[in-house]
């Protein structure tokens, strides 16, 4: 594909990120949401988010991760146990980070997990 | 907006750039990293901060990665991206009712930096929508701040990672630092017994359904767990003795 391509894909895609974000309220119709959905759209925030980290902690290559020789394994229960530790205060979020990636590095980098 | 006075000057865009903070270094490793996966995968330098400034959302650029690489046809690696982000469209559906006190142009610049992170920031800070002006003002202010944060730390990590790329070593792993900050941020969202159950729910629909094309799994696996929960809470309702 020729430069001049890419660059109008890349621009199509920015479009796509606009679509799907505004998606329901490009329009300035409003309508009325019905109970029942704005109660269920309460699930859906930490839904998306573990629908994303689930896969990406414990599957490799489209297949769960066997045995558990997996740095990111540990690193996840590492990371969840600080942020419960601290009772989710503070920088509980940023130590999840650090004490995550303190597993994760040598983990992965030395032993090859 | 962060370049509008209403929000920049309003103190809620402080508490929305406090509250992203601490998740900011798993964002910029990730952007960082996805800024590296561009030029590895043989994309010009141009393409690769045009995607990096424009198209903002990580993993519809991780999916179209190495389709431009392979020469994929324009529509293709378009209808791509918007699978990979139908899980957005529900945020928007969520977003609507806290959106439409402004006008459009505002919506859609707003709408269009709020990635994951913000969506649940803003949503878990405001609960329901502020119909008042001033409490609009407010939440519009918060989520400015919080995206303008946001949006920074992507960006420039992500042009960051573009221009070093042969410097910054892939084997290390560093993008897992953005996956432990959604860690954090699930952990933080786990303040009930029902938002466990749609957490676990969706992440085994997810893993189970990890087969299906373009990330399909994500938006299935959100459609599993909130039906989940409604149900469950319909049902314990029911044993309570109130009405359906």
């Amino acid at each position: 594909m020729s430069e001049w391509q890419d660059y109008i894909t890349i621009l199509g895609l920015a479009c796509v990120t606009v679509l799907t974000r505004t998606f329901f309220f490009i329009s300035d119709q409003s309508w009325p949401m019905p109970s029942w959905l704005n109660r269920a759209l309460q699930y859906a925030p930490i839904a998306a988010l573990a629908a994303v980290i689930g896969p990406e902690i414990l599957m490799t290559q489209g297949q769960l991760i066997t045995p558990w020789q997996d740095a990111r394994l540990y690193a996840a229960i590492a990371g969840a146990m600080y942020y419960f530790a601290r009772g989710g205060q503070g920088q509980a979020v940023l130590g999840t980070i650090v004490a995550g990636m303190s597993v994760y590095i040598p983990l992965h980098v030395a032993l090859g997990w | 907006m962060f370049f509008l006075p209403a929000n920049y000057r309003h103190p809620a865009f402080k508490q929305g750039m406090r509250d992203i903070a601490p998740v900011a270094p798993g964002i910029a490793a990730w952007g960082l990293m996805t800024g590296v996966a561009m030029v590895k995968s043989g994309m010009s330098i141009p393409c690769a901060v045009l995607m990096t400034l424009t198209v903002f959302a990580g993993s519809s650029q991780l999916a179209a990665i190495p389709l431009l690489a392979s020469g994929t046809p324009m529509w293709v690696i378009l209808a791509t991206g918007f699978c990979v982000n139908l899980r957005f469209i529900v945020f928007s559906a969520h977003f609507k009712a806290y959106m439409m006190s402004s006008p459009r142009w505002q919506r859609m610049i707003a709408g269009y930096l709020s990635a994951d992170i913000t969506y649940v920031q803003f949503t878990q800070r405001y609960p329901t929508p502020y119909l008042d002006a001033e409490g609009h003002r407010e939440q519009m202010a918060y989520l400015a701040g919080n995206n303008s944060l946001n949006w920074a730390g992507w960006v420039l990590a992500g042009l960051l990672g573009v221009f070093l790329a042969s410097f910054i070593p892939t084997e290390w792993g560093l993008g897992f630092a953005g996956v432990l900050a959604l860690v954090g941020v699930t952990c933080s969202l786990m303040s009930s017994r029902m938002r466990v159950i749609s957490a676990v729910t969706s992440a085994t629909v997810a893993i189970a359904t990890y087969a299906l094309p373009l990330k399909l799994n994500i938006v299935l696996s959100i459609a599993c767990a909130v039906c989940m929960c409604v149900m469950i809470e319909q049902m314990s309702k029911h044993q309570q003795g109130e009405p359906l």
